[in-house]
């Protein structure tokens, strides 16, 4: 059976709250095991390899960020950061076959103990149909600010 | 104002007074003497590679630019108009052609900092204007040294050269610079910025900190260890556990690792084997490096694996990845932490790649390693506000006096690296204040 749109575009806000209410493992289980999750550090960046970006994670570390965050001897997250998405209705640019392509307009915040930041990104999804099921092939977020200089980003933007 | 004693007094040699950390007034006195008599690094040579390219930095906390000027020199500047005060270049980089030109009156200078016009200039006739030291144009530094593409620069018009200051510590640049095959280093994309709500010097002391690892990052490193055995071990082992799972090894390892001091504040981890030992070999790089140098010496620079560099006051390098660390004060408890890349010029780009993961696992503000490190610095900045103790201790492996004139090699979990910068710190803040 074909995916709607209106199934692809639920499955962004899903994630989206999944991440807001901490069901990491869950999350996790929305990926495909070969996929990579980037932050570049710059504005259009187009390589993640030769220079730095923020984030380019594969699954291993991906799974070790989540299984850290309820670690016992988590000191950064003594007490635990909160976060929120506010999205606004994801573009599906590309819908061909079992690949989608979306783009997400996202304000992000972050919280913990008295400090509170936030964040606005753009969350591009490359998104692969297996087995009937929506799953992310690669996610990249694009902060607008990306060359500012900022203190712990702990969670997932 | 504290006077020369009062400031030698702040450091007893087991211990250093938390003012140092804390103080506005110590900070204040840091900016007009240890950073005016220190060299300090402004950036590399690669970030200015044709004539007019400018970057802009500080140093300490004075705003400067660095340029390449027509005669193919790096200079460095005060970056500030003349006339009223407005900051010459306000973006990161850029390049200006022959001449800056102040967007708010239109002086114009040359890259070498010359004034070279000012508009309705016969505004200025009969009125005692070529006498000003604002005719001269833009203030360059007091002097600046291109050390194989790293630029350093001192703001005091006398004082210690430059040989004199960084003495054999620069072996570890040399060791960086060496291992491109073509001798040669160039910068790799914009570095990341860390915002730290604690003073530099945490930062710097914590370059040489060999018994927090396995603590301060058990939730990253622990954790990606045993992830790796649940999954059965699996190799080539993920990038994850090359970079990160070094950070968990047992208190002997950093021990055995080694540390040496030199004069002036330099020191480094990692004299005899560190966590970047064991990274893997990539194709076709020894050849390319032994093309150059014959296999012996490509095998000697190679075997040289020295963790970080610290070379005093605020940077850290790290030769085996090609990483720069600027640690940038901007007040008493505020820190940016620049952390930049290079690519060894000659070398596969495998290297850079790895470089490249290093810098965003461990440098980002989005590092689970960043985080804890950064946690534990604003604790110490707020614990150290505490009235209950006024005293840090930096005592481990103390035994007796020390001289830091003389090069020294110890046990890796040693505390002499902090005593020897602070050490420079007494030396290098009072030499310009009046004895008293
Ligand atoms: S302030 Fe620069 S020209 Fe007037
Ligand atoms: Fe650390």
């Amino acid at each position: 059976m074909a995916i709607s749109r209106e199934e692809v575009i639920d499955f962004i806000y899903d994630e989206a709250r999944m991440l807001d209410e901490g069901r990491f493992s869950e999350w996790l289980s929305l990926w495909l095991e070969d996929g990579h999750y980037w932050m570049p550090l710059d504005y259009k960046q187009t390589d993640p390899h030769l220079v730095t970006s923020l984030l380019y994670e594969d699954i291993f570390m991906l799974r070790l960020r989540v299984e850290r965050l309820n670690g016992a001897r988590t000191f950064s997250q003594k007490p635990k950061s909160r976060c929120h998405h506010v999205i606004q209705r994801p573009f599906i640019d590309e819908m061909e076959g079992d690949r989608i392509v979306t783009n997400t307009s996202m304000h992000y915040v972050e919280t913990r103990l008295d400090e509170q930041f936030l964040l606005a990104l753009t969350a591009t999804h490359e998104l692969k149909v297996v087995d009937g099921a929506i799953r992310i092939a690669n996610k990249r977020v694009d902060i607008l600010n990306c060359d500012a200089a900022f203190g712990n980003i702990q969670l997932l933007p | 104002m504290r006077t020369a004693s009062q400031i030698a007094a702040l450091f007893t040699g087991p211990q250093v007074h938390r003012d140092v950390y804390t103080c506005p007034e110590i900070y204040k006195l840091e900016m007009q003497h240890l950073f005016a008599n220190t060299w300090v690094f402004v950036g590399h040579e690669s970030q200015t590679p044709k004539k007019g390219d400018y970057f802009t930095t500080q140093i300490g906390d004075q705003p400067v630019i660095q340029v390449r000027h027509s005669d193919d020199e790096i200079y460095v500047l005060y970056n500030r108009c003349p006339h009223k005060g407005t900051k010459i270049a306000i973006d990161r980089e850029g390049n200006t052609g022959k001449f800056f030109r102040c967007p708010y009156h239109a002086w114009s200078f040359k890259t070498n900092g010359c004034l070279l016009a000012i508009p309705l200039k016969k505004g200025y006739e009969n009125t005692g204007f070529e006498e000003t030291e604002n005719a001269k144009g833009m203030t360059p530094v007091g002097a600046v040294r291109n050390y194989r593409g790293f630029v350093f620069a001192r703001l005091a018009a006398e004082g210690i050269g430059f040989e004199d200051y960084f003495g054999d510590s620069i072996s570890s640049i040399d060791n960086m610079v060496d291992r491109s095959p073509e001798g040669r280093l160039e910068i790799a994309g914009p570095p990341l910025r860390y915002m730290h709500k604690c003073n530099w010097k945490m930062l710097v002391e914590n370059q040489t900190d060999t018994c927090h690892p396995m603590v301060a990052h058990e939730s990253s490193a622990g954790t990606a260890v045993n992830i790796w055995k649940e999954m059965g071990n699996p190799e080539p082992r993920p990038p994850a556990m090359e970079i990160i799972a070094p950070f968990m090894s047992p208190y002997e390892f950093f021990e055995n690792m080694g540390i040496r001091t030199w004069p002036n504040g330099h020191g480094h981890t990692g004299v005899h084997h560190s966590i970047h030992s064991d990274y893997s070999a990539i194709p076709g790089y020894f050849e390319a490096l032994s093309a150059t140098h014959g296999k012996d010496r490509a095998k000697e620079i190679l075997d040289e694996n020295r963790h970080n560099t610290v070379y005093f006051p605020n940077i850290m390098i790290k030769g085996p990845i090609q990483q720069l660390r600027n640690f940038i004060p901007l007040g008493p408890d505020k820190t940016l932490v620049e952390s930049y890349i290079y690519r060894l010029v000659g070398a596969p780009d495998e290297l850079l790649a790895r470089t490249a993961m290093y810098n965003r696992m461990i440098n980002a503000p989005t590092s689970m390693v960043g985080h804890d490190d950064l946690e534990m610095y604003e604790r110490a900045q707020e614990g150290l506000m505490s009235n209950g103790m006024e005293w840090v201790n930096i005592q481990r492996l103390k035994t007796g006096d020390e001289d830091f004139t003389e090069e020294a090699v110890e046990n890796g979990t040693t505390e002499r690296q902090m005593r020897n910068q602070f050490d420079a710190w007494v030396k290098f803040m009072t030499a310009t204040m009046e004895k008293a």
